[in-house]
Order: structure tokens, then C-alpha cells, then sequence
């Protein structure tokens, strides 16, 4: 159109032509505004901020190759006889999702590396989420404003984990169609409703010919739908907040340093996409991931040992191997502890990390914004919490693998079974003891770093003979980064009666957590950090005479 | 000389002049054979039972009794046929080394004559599967698929969909069947060596083993095909989600580092 | 600010003294260090080194993908080629993924290296506004929504307010309603299998029916109905109920007397359906007569009306009834008594 009517002559200037497309658009999207507030939007660079951005792409390339993968998958159970081209199938009776699956496997060209891109990437997706979010928790980032985040991150982890089951038992070969017989051998546990729920599921009994084709539009539809809203919805966020940053010079709660978007994040972010997805392809060109033409389709009368299903649910399957049988007969009817207890259990272990932060914001009370994040030792009762939950977690997947590790390590399965089932007790009581303490003894050091500087390993030897070790101060940047934390005092209950001598009522609750209170912040949870006082007291000191002081220093 | 004779008196002289003689008898044997065929098979396969007898006597007796009787530390052998012996010393199971959970797989300490000739002793104790022959278990012209039905049916619930191996109770193991020869997998179905359960003729014939066989030498041979890379053992997701978390998110974690890492700063001028 | 790399031997607190004054709070931010240059802002060689870089990074990915489609027409799907340390490997899938893989993770590092070494890496602050509204504007929003509560009348005609909870709720049934025909009702189907008085055990390996002869002590049999065939619309549906593990084990050594009784001469049939959740339960240890599932390591005595001796199992494996029909035929003598697989609620 600007052909016909560009002219040599024309008085006005015409802008460039991306000005005016830009033009064009602001008028109908209003972009100059979203790019005042966004073009040059500042995100701070450490390496942890990056899990996120792998979950992310990650979840992009699930979805570039899940697009291309039902191009040619056949979400069906209709039995065919194989004849394609992989021979220790030929002849073999499967159904059409099994034989479409071994076709992009050996058939289509490339269709391997999708697959394999595919379910390495949903692997490496899950476990960047838990990374990142581990992240987030020890550093304290889920504090107010961000605890709605914090949750929408959690719900993503957990829809992450369902898609990615749906996903493993649609190619309807051996090892997934026994992970969906737990699955329904687990809903028939289910009081009163159990039968009714497994034959709605499965349309019928079990294996039916319906559930790939009702896990397939789970799978590539309502889930990943959801988790896409979901994830627009997590971003939005982590844009409005601004991203959190480490507490250092400059740095404060109402700032945040960095570089800005346009051009270095664009270009790192960008450039990690494809790093992501260039190393993602290169793991799957080199290692198998789930070769489904060896495990045989499925029959519900085989199995295979070594019946794990991916590690993101290997939690849930150490939860159901440790457990003992417990059956009951309530009034006529079967109460299958022994499943039910792991059924009820499994959200549980991911509710307790997830509801956290708002136990923590009732505790503390603390109704600031918190923009710098923890150091996890600042932070002793979260940091040996969420290390507990983490020992809990990792105990679970040891179970889960019980039959790997007794068979690859010489020990008894029934050895390893008790130990899950005493460790799943004691092991995260141990770890909250030991990671406190371990927290308390670093504050203790960075208490002495900040007073009497760092350890220069230079030995001085003084005119009377001592030797001694010079300590090096810390610059005023270490020193402000090594205190700029705050530490709460802990909650008291207060006087019994009010200022006009009427017995005040206290609750049960506040009572909780006013105890709880004193657990995070009282005697023996922190270490008290230096005061300015202190710190001058000590430098004053040293002013008088190097010699005597230094010498007092080393018998401090 | 002075050596040899100061050795003379030790624990496995009287095994090695057993081993020595009967290499000789061995030899001598075959050197003087006798031209007469039926005849020679008769009296070899005495021969072979009454050489057999020697070493079961040095090697065996011990635990599984001077009859084959069996005893508190052994099984009885009566009946267990040649097929099993030639597992169980082919594959250096045996002679055991010490009482445990299962007995594991060794060096071969015995030369396949001595093999033989032991397992025909043992199979004059009683009737009992024999040795297979070639024909019988070479897995040429078999039906692969067909082997991996019967495979996935009878065996991958012990050794694992492409026969790595797996765990039973209490530190017993169904063993990986990697390397394990065509033969030796064929008396392992026949006789149900320790706590492996028989797959005999009457309920598996002798075609299916073939069939068997030749899966497993389809995907657990030397040449056996993992099309899109390393197998990772063949194990499964444990393995996988392990080479996921170390080798797919470390190496992504090492690139956010040097994504995030402050460039080189020139040096202060 | 003084640099860390230059301390006097004598750097001790007193130093120091100077550089945070006394009497100020020796903690305090002292702001954000002055930006220091790197060797690329400062030299233009360096700069172009690193251009160069990038732009080689980039060639690279170029070439890559053409490489990629290169070995998308030159291999064929099935070629296999052993590659060390990978072994046998597709050819077209590892030239396929790793030239893919270098074409991506080139344009990545040339972006990242761009973004490292040439462009601006001045930090600066933005600054943050408190989220929660002035109270000026949460006054004007609340008094907006007074008004329009008001003026909507919500809280004054009850009628209209409780009608519309009611149909609100009463609409998504209409939903739930339309689940009923995911699935029949379970009704009695759990609790019956194919097997019936009078049908034979038919091996699994060689579809003939089983004779007592040929199952010998120490072997392991699959079984399955007479009449069932793998061709059959229903068979994995049967299957999933009816699979059968039989062996044999001596009599004496039988300690369940019902099993005895359930057995013929120390053949016994159970059901190969763990009670635990269903996986196929077949690690029979011949020696022990224990028998382990794969998934979750239920451990059952065979010897003793197959019991729990370990794991998560809630009961005995169900055993079939068996006997030798007319024809010397291993034959079953009804339907399990109990039913077979997980436990649920109505089990009983």
C-alpha cells in the first residue's frame, strides 16, 4: 500500500517502517504503554533465578513435541496385529496406541528424537519445577507478595506430575499399563466409592478399551491447558512483583538491581531457551528413555520386574511398597488400609510443603514486603524444615526403587523395606536436628567474620615470639550484606489481665503460636547478629596498639 | 624340585594330582581309542561316569553327599540329570564357595571333559534331564516374537523386560542374562537351578525355549540394538530418572551458571 | 572503597576505623560499587574477538541444520551402526539429534556470549512501589462498590439473591449427571471370574489343556481358562481376572489343609492377580515356595494357602479349585471363591 503512494516530494517525513507498524499496533493494543513500564524492565542475575526459566522452556518443548507427536500417535485400544518393521514384535497382538508408538519409534523419520525429547524433557521439567522451588523456599522468596505465586508454582508441580503419568501410560505398554493397574488397584482402596470410581474411569472393568483415549485428551488438553493458564498467570506475577534479589550493596527491599530486559535478558533468556533445548536434543539423540518396543505392549497378565513408574511419582511408590498390609473388616465391609493409608498420605506429603508459607506468615505475623531473600542460614527453623520435607521426600524414592538398589547394591529387599518404613520416622526428625544446628554454627561464623574480619591465612609473628593469625576486615559491602537480614524476636503471650485488670482470653491457637514463635526465634534458634556497638567496642580496642590486641584476639 | 616337594603336603596337592592324572587318563585315552564306535561309546561313557565319580568324591561329595544322598549343606543330586551339573559347574555356580543367600555366579574351575564327565556321574544316580544338544537349543530359525510373548509371560517378571536381572526376598536375585550362553539358558528353564522354578518340556517344549533363547539373544546379545542410544542399563525409569536429574538438569544448571556469571572484569588499570 | 586486594599486613580492624567513621553505623548500605569495565568495553580487539565468536556460533548452527537435513535424506530409518560408547545405535536418530542439538545450543550461546561480552552490563536499579493501593483509593473503590451494591439491590430483595444461589448450584448437576455413562455400575463384576466347574486349564505357553503328569515339583505354569483365547474382544478384561500360577509342591510339605484339599496330589492353582493392586504376582521361589510381586514386593507362602508373610498385600492370593476331569485333564472345580485382585470396599 505505501507503494502507490510514496512520493519524492512528500513534506512530511514518513517514520521507518517498523515505527509505524508499531504505530499501527499501539493504536489498537495501547503497546507503548505495556513497553514504558516493561521494555526496560531490570531482572537481577544469579543462577538460581534461572530453574525457573528451565521449567519453563522445558515445558515449551513439551509441548513443540507433544504438537508433532499426535500427528502420528493413535490414542486407541483397538487390537491390531504388528507387521511393522521392528522384528521381535512381528505378529504380535497389541493395541493401535502400542503399535502407533513403536511406528514413531522405527518408522517415521525423526519420530524417535521427539519421542525421546518429549519424555526427557517432561523428566527434566519436573525436576527443575522441585529445584526451583526448592529455591524459592530456602531463600524465603515465597513471603508476602509473593505466597499466591508460591501456590499457583506448587499447582503446576502437581499438574506437572499427573500430565506426565497420563503421558507415561498412553503408549499402553508393559510397564505403563502396570503403573495404571496401581493406579486403579489404588482407586478400588477408595471407601464406598472405590468400585464405582475405577469402573466410571475405566468404563468398565479393568483394562477396558477406553482409558488411552480418555487419558489422551487429559493429556494433551485439559492438563496442559490448565498448567498453560497457569504458568501466563505465574509470569504475570513474577513481572508485577519484580523479581527478588540477594541482599548486597545497593541492593535494599524497595530496589532491584540488574540488567534490563531489552537487550541483555532478552538475549539471555532467549539464548537460554536454546540452550535448553540444544542440550535437551543432544540427551536424547544419546540415552534411551523409556524404549517401549523392549518392555512388549501390554497384557494385564505380565509384568516385568523393576516396575517403577518416573521418578517424579517414585515418591508415591515408595509410599505403597513400604507400607504394611493393614486390611480391616468395618461392619461387613473391606477397609484396605494397607492402600488407602498411601493414597491419602501422597497429597499429604506435598500439602505439607506446599501450605508452609502460610504457617510461617501466621507465625511471624509479618505483614511487611519481602523483596530480599534469605540467606537459608538466616532462617534456621525453615531451612531444617524444608530439609526435613526434602529427607522425607528422597526416603520415599528410595523405597520406591527398593528392588534396583538391593539387586545393584547386594542387600536384602525386605532389609531396605524395614529401613524405609523406621527412616520415613526418624529420618526427617534427624535432618530438622542436624541442618539447625548445622544453620546456628554458620550464623556463628559469619557473627566472627563481620567482628573480627576474615581469616587471611597470613601468620604474623609478634616481637615477644607468639605467632599469630592477621584477620582481614570485611569491606563496609560485606559487612552491610552479612547483617542485612532482620531477625524476628519471638511473639509473647503478654500480661495475663488487660490495662483494666480483666483476665485477657488467650486461645489455644495463639498459644500455639506464640510456642511456635519462640521454636523459630527464641533462645537457641538464632544467633543474635552483631550490633553496630560491638562492633566499634572492637575496633575501638584495636586502636590503642596493634600488639597487645591482636595478641588478645588470638585468645579470644 | 625343592619347591615342588615342599608343597607336597598341601591342601589342594592331592586335587592337583587328581587333575594331572586324570588330564593323562584323559589323554591316553583319547590317544588309544578304540576303533570299534558302539562299543567305544559304551565304555567311554563308563569310563566317564567312573572319572566323574572321582571328582564328584573330591568336589562335590562334601556337601551333596558321597551318593548324591544330599545333606544339610547340599541338595540331593539324585535325579537332577546332567543338564543341571553342566549349569551349575558350566557356569562356576559350583562348587560353591559358602553358604549364602544363592549361590553366584564364578570362574568355571572345572574344563568342560571334567564337566562332562561329573555330570554323567551324576546322571547314573538317577533319570533326569541330559545335556541338550546343539540342535536343541541353538535359537537359529526361531521365532523372535513368538520368544517374547513366552518371555514376558514366563521369565520378565524375575529377569526384567530385557533380562537385566531383578530382586527376590531376602538377597536372593534372578541373575542378569547378560553373556549367559544359549546353552546354559536352556538347562536353566530345564532344571530350575536354586530357586528358579523348571519350565520343563511338558509344559514348555522344546520349541519355545528356542524361541526363548532367541529373543534374549535379540535384546540382550552382544549385537543386541538400542536404536536411540545408550540403554542405561536397561532398567527402566529409576535409571532414567537418575541420568535425568544428574546428567540432563546438572548440565542445564551448569549452563544457567555460566548464563548468569558476571563477565570477566578487565583488570583494574 | 578500598579493594579487598590490597590490604597492608597491618590491616587490621583499626584500619578500617577511617573508612567507616565512628559513631556511624559501620553496617550500613554503602550503595551500589561503581561499575568496572570489562576487557571488551575498554578494547576494541577484544571486542571484536568476541564478535567474532558469536558470529561463529551462529555459522555453526547454520551449518548444523543443514547437516540436519542432510542426514534426514541420507539415512535410512532402520540403519543401525555401532557408535562407542552408545553401542548399537540408529544412525539417523543420533545424527538427527545431535546435529538438532548443536543447531539450537549454537544459537543459545552466541545469544548468551552477544549478551556477555558486548552488551552493556552497567547494573542499575529499579525501584519498587508498595502493591497495596493508597488508602485514598481503597476508600474511593469500597465506596464504589457500595454503591453498586446498592444500586443492584442484592442485599434488599432476598428473593431474587437466594433464587439465584439456588440455580447457580442446582446448574452444574446437569454436568455431574452427564458422567453416569462413563462406566456400567460395578454391581457383582469384581467378584466373578471366566473360571466355572468343569473348565480345563488350558497352558498358557502351548494353548493345550494341562495334565497333571506334566506338571512336574519346582516348574511354574501360567494358566488360563478353556474357552478364553487371545483373539477373544474381552480377553485382556478376562485375563486381568482369571491369569492362573500353578505349581506343584510334595503334599507333605503343604502345611494349609484347605489348600491341600484344594489341590490335586500337591498341584496347586492360585490366583496370579496380586491382592495388593493387581500386578501379575509370579516370582515364585521354588525352593521356598514363596512367591514375590515385582511391583511392590508382597511376599506369599504357596505352601500355606498363600499368605502374607511380607509387604503391603492385605490377604491371601485366592486359590482355585482343581481336579482331574474324564480325559485326565486338569480341570477346574468352580469360580474362586473370594474375589480376585485388590481388596475394595464391598468385598466384604
Amino acid at each position: 500500500m505505501s507503494t502507490s503512494t510514496a512520493s519524492s516530494d512528500d513534506k512530511n517525513r514518513r517514520a521507518p517502517a517498523g515505527e509505524r507498524v508499531a504505530d499501527w499496533a499501539d493504536g489498537r493494543l495501547g503497546i507503548y504503554s505495556l513497553a514504558k513500564a516493561n521494555m526496560r524492565k531490570i531482572f537481577p542475575d544469579h543462577w538460581s533465578f534461572m530453574l525457573g526459566e528451565i521449567s519453563l522452556y522445558s515445558f515449551i518443548i513439551i509441548i513443540l513435541t507433544g504438537v508433532y507427536l499426535t500427528l502420528f500417535f493413535h490414542p486407541s485400544m483397538n487390537e491390531v496385529v504388528y507387521h511393522g518393521s521392528y522384528v521381535p514384535l512381528q505378529g504380535v497382538r497389541m493395541s493401535e496406541a502400542y503399535a502407533s508408538t513403536v511406528d514413531i519409534s522405527f518408522d517415521v523419520r525423526g519420530g524417535l528424537l521427539i519421542r525421546q525429547i518429549h519424555h526427557w524433557a517432561a523428566l527434566i521439567f519436573l525436576a527443575a519445577m522441585l529445584v526451583h522451588m526448592m529455591r524459592v523456599f530456602f531463600t524465603g522468596a515465597f513471603r508476602k507478595p509473593r505466597e499466591i505465586n508460591w501456590l499457583f508454582g506448587f499447582l503446576l508441580f502437581v499438574l506437572g506430575m499427573f500430565t506426565g503419568f497420563t503421558g507415561y501410560s498412553l503408549p499402553d505398554d508393559l510397564l505403563s499399563g502396570t503403573g495404571v493397574r496401581f493406579m486403579q488397584g489404588a482407586i478400588l482402596s477408595v471407601p464406598v466409592v472405590g468400585t464405582y470410581l475405577s469402573m466410571f474411569l475405566f468404563g468398565g472393568e479393568f483394562p477396558g478399551g477406553d482409558f488411552v483415549a480418555r487419558f489422551y485428551s487429559v493429556h494433551i488438553l485439559l492438563l496442559p491447558g490448565i498448567m498453560l493458564g497457569l504458568v501466563v498467570a505465574h509470569l504475570i506475577l513474577v513481572f508485577y512483583h519484580k523479581h527478588t534479589q540477594f541482599a548486597g550493596p545497593g541492593r535494599t527491599n524497595t530496589n532491584v538491581v540488574g540488567m534490563p530486559l531489552l537487550p541483555v535478558y532478552m538475549a539471555k533468556a532467549g539464548g537460554f531457551f536454546f540452550l535448553v533445548f540444544g542440550l535437551i536434543a543432544i540427551v536424547s539423540a544419546i540415552a534411551t528413555i523409556n524404549p517401549i518396543w523392549a518392555l512388549g505392549p501390554y497384557r494385564p497378565d505380565q509384568v516385568s520386574t523393576g516396575a517403577q513408574p518416573d521418578w517424579y511419582m517414585g515418591f508415591s511408590e515408595g509410599l505403597i511398597r513400604v507400607m504394611p498390609g493393614w486390611e480391616i473388616n468395618f461392619l461387613g465391609h473391606t477397609l484396605v488400609l494397607g492402600v488407602f493409608i498411601p493414597l491419602v498420605i501422597f497429597p499429604l506429603v506435598l500439602v505439607a510443603i506446599a501450605v508452609y508459607p502460610f504457617i510461617e506468615g501466621w507465625v511471624t505475623r509479618d505483614p511487611r514486603e519481602h523483596h530480599i531473600l534469605d540467606r537459608p542460614r538466616n532462617a534456621p527453623t525453615r531451612t531444617a524444615f524444608g530439609v526435613a520435607w526434602l529427607t522425607w521426600y528422597f526416603i520415599l524414592l528410595i523405597g520406591g526403587g527398593n528392588d534396583l538398589w538391593a539387586t545393584h547394591f547386594h542387600l536384602s529387599i525386605n532389609a531396605i523395606t524395614w529401613f524405609v518404613r523406621v527412616a520415613f520416622f526418624v529420618g526427617p526428625v534427624v535432618a530438622f536436628v542436624v541442618t539447625k544446628r548445622i544453620c546456628l554454627g554458620l550464623q556463628r561464623r559469619d557473627a566472627e567474620k563481620v567482628l573480627h574480619g576474615r581469616e587471611s591465612g597470613i601468620i604474623k609473628r609478634l616481637p615477644h615470639g607468639e605467632f599469630i593469625e592477621v584477620h582481614t576486615p570485611l569491606d563496609q559491602a560485606d559487612l552491610h550484606r552479612l547483617t542485612a537480614h532482620d531477625q524476628h524476636k519471638p511473639a509473647e503471650i503478654g500480661p495475663p489481665v488487660d490495662e483494666n485488670g480483666v483476665r485477657r482470653k488467650v486461645g489455644p491457637a495463639e498459644k500455639l503460636r506464640v510456642k511456635l514463635s519462640k521454636g523459630y526465634y527464641g533462645e537457641g534458634s538464632q544467633i543474635p547478629k552483631p550490633t553496630a556497638e560491638e562492633y566499634n567496642e572492637i575496633a575501638a580496642a584495636h586502636g590503642h596498639g596493634h600488639e597487645e590486641i591482636t595478641t588478645g584476639h588470638g585468645n579470644h | 624340585m625343592k619347591k615342588l616337594s615342599a608343597r607336597r603336603r598341601h591342601p589342594l596337592a592331592a586335587v592337583v594330582v587328581l587333575l594331572l592324572a586324570l588330564a593323562a587318563t584323559g589323554g591316553l585315552y583319547a590317544a588309544f581309542a578304540p576303533a570299534g564306535k558302539a562299543q567305544a561309546d559304551e565304555t567311554s561313557q563308563s569310563l566317564a561316569i567312573e572319572e566323574g565319580k572321582k571328582l564328584y568324591t573330591v568336589g562335590c561329595a562334601s556337601c551333596h553327599g558321597t551318593g548324591g544322598q544330599g545333606s544339610s549343606d547340599g541338595p540331593p543330586l539324585v535325579g537332577v540329570g546332567a543338564a543341571a551339573v553342566d549349569f551349575q559347574v558350566g557356569t562356576g555356580r559350583m562348587p560353591a564357595q559358602q553358604p549364602g543367600a544363592q549361590v553366584p555366579k564364578k570362574k568355571v574351575i572345572y574344563s568342560q571333559a571334567e564337566i562332562d564327565q561329573l555330570a554323567a556321574y551324576v546322571a547314573s544316580l538317577g533319570a533326569g534331564p541330559g545335556i541338550p544338544t546343539k540342535e536343541q537349543y541353538s535359537p537359529a530359525g526361531a521365532d523372535i516374537a513368538r520368544g517374547g510373548d513366552l518371555f514376558r509371560t514366563n521369565c520378565t517378571q524375575c529377569h526384567n523386560f530385557t533380562g537385566e536381572g531383578g530382586a527376590l526376598t531376602h538377597g536372593k536375585t534372578a541373575p542378569s542374562l547378560e553373556g549367559a550362553s544359549p546353552r546354559h539358558i536352556y538347562e536353566a528353564m530345564q532344571t530350575g537351578p536354586q530357586n528358579m522354578p523348571s519350565f520343563p518340556d511338558s509344559t514348555m517344549p522344546e520349541q519355545q525355549k528356542k524361541d526363548i533363547i532367541a529373543y534374549i539373544q535379540t535384546v540382550n546379545g552382544e549385537k543386541a540394538e538400542s536404536p536411540g542410544g545408550l540403554n542405561l542399563g536397561g532398567l527402566g525409569p529409576v535409571s532414567e530418572g537418575l541420568f535425568g536429574w544428574i546428567f540432563g538438569l546438572g548440565v542445564l544448571i551448569a549452563a544457567a551458571v555460566w548464563v548468569a556469571a558476571h563477565t570477566a572484569k578487565a583488570k583494574k588499570s | 572503597m578500598s579493594s579487598q586486594e590490597e590490604f597492608s599486613e597491618e590491616n587490621l580492624p583499626s584500619e578500617r576505623g577511617g573508612a567507616v567513621e565512628p559513631g556511624r553505623d559501620p553496617f550500613a548500605d554503602p550503595g551500589l560499587p561503581a561499575h568496572r569495565p570489562r576487557m571488551q568495553d575498554i578494547d576494541e580487539r577484544a571486542a571484536k574477538r568476541s564478535e567474532r565468536t558469536v558470529a561463529m556460533l551462529f555459522l555453526l548452527s547454520m551449518v548444523a541444520t543443514v547437516a540436519f537435513i542432510a542426514s534426514f535424506v541420507a539415512f535410512p530409518v532402520s540403519k543401525i551402526v555401532y557408535v562407542w560408547p552408545l553401542g548399537h545405535v540408529s544412525i539417523l536418530h543420533l545424527a538427527l539429534g545431535l546435529t538438532l542439538g548443536v543447531a539450537l545450543f549454537c544459537i543459545g550461546a552466541g545469544a548468551v556470549h552477544w549478551a556477555r561480552t558486548l552488551m552493556s552490563d552497567v547494573e542499575t536499579a529499579d525501584e519498587r512501589h508498595p502493591i497495596e493501593a493508597p488508602p485514598e483509593v481503597k476508600a474511593k473503590v469500597l465506596k464504589d462498590f457500595a454503591a453498586g451494591a446498592e444500586e443492584s439491590a442484592f442485599g434488599r430483595r432476598k428473593l431474587i439473591r437466594n433464587t439465584m444461589f439456588g440455580a447457580m448450584a442446582l446448574v452444574p448437576l446437569a454436568g455431574v449427571v452427564l458422567l453416569r455413562d462413563l462406566g456400567p455400575l460395578p454391581e457383582k463384576k469384581l467378584r466373578s471370574t471366566l473360571w466355572a466347574k468343569g473348565k480345563q486349564l488350558i497352558n498358557m505357553n502351548t494353548n493345550q489343556p494341562l495334565r497333571p503328569e506334566d506338571v512336574v515339583v519346582g516348574s511354574l505354569t501360567f494358566a488360563m481358562p478353556e474357552g478364553l483365547d487371545e483373539h477373544s474382544e474381552d480377553f485382556q478384561k478376562q485375563i486381568a481376572k482369571a491369569a492362573l500360577m500353578i505349581v506343584r509342591i510334595q503334599p507333605d510339605e503343604i502345611k494349609s489343609k484347605r489348600e491341600l484339599d484344594w489341590s490335586h496330589q500337591g498341584i496347586v492353582a492360585f490366583s496370579k492377580i496380586c491382592t495388593h493392586v493387581g500386578c501379575p504376582i509370579s516370582l515364585y521361589e521354588q525352593q521356598t515356595h514363596h512367591v514375590l510381586c515385582p511391583c511392590h514386593q508382597s511376599t506369599f507362602d504357596l505352601s500355606d494357602g498363600a499368605r502374607v508373610i511380607f509387604g503391603p498385600a492385605g490377604h491371601a492370593l485366592p486359590q482355585l479349585r482343581i481336579g482331574v476331569n474324564a480325559e485326565g485333564n486338569l480341570e477346574a472345580l468352580g469360580d474362586f471363591e473370594e474375589p480376585v485382585g485388590p481388596a475394595f470396599w464391598e468385598r466384604g
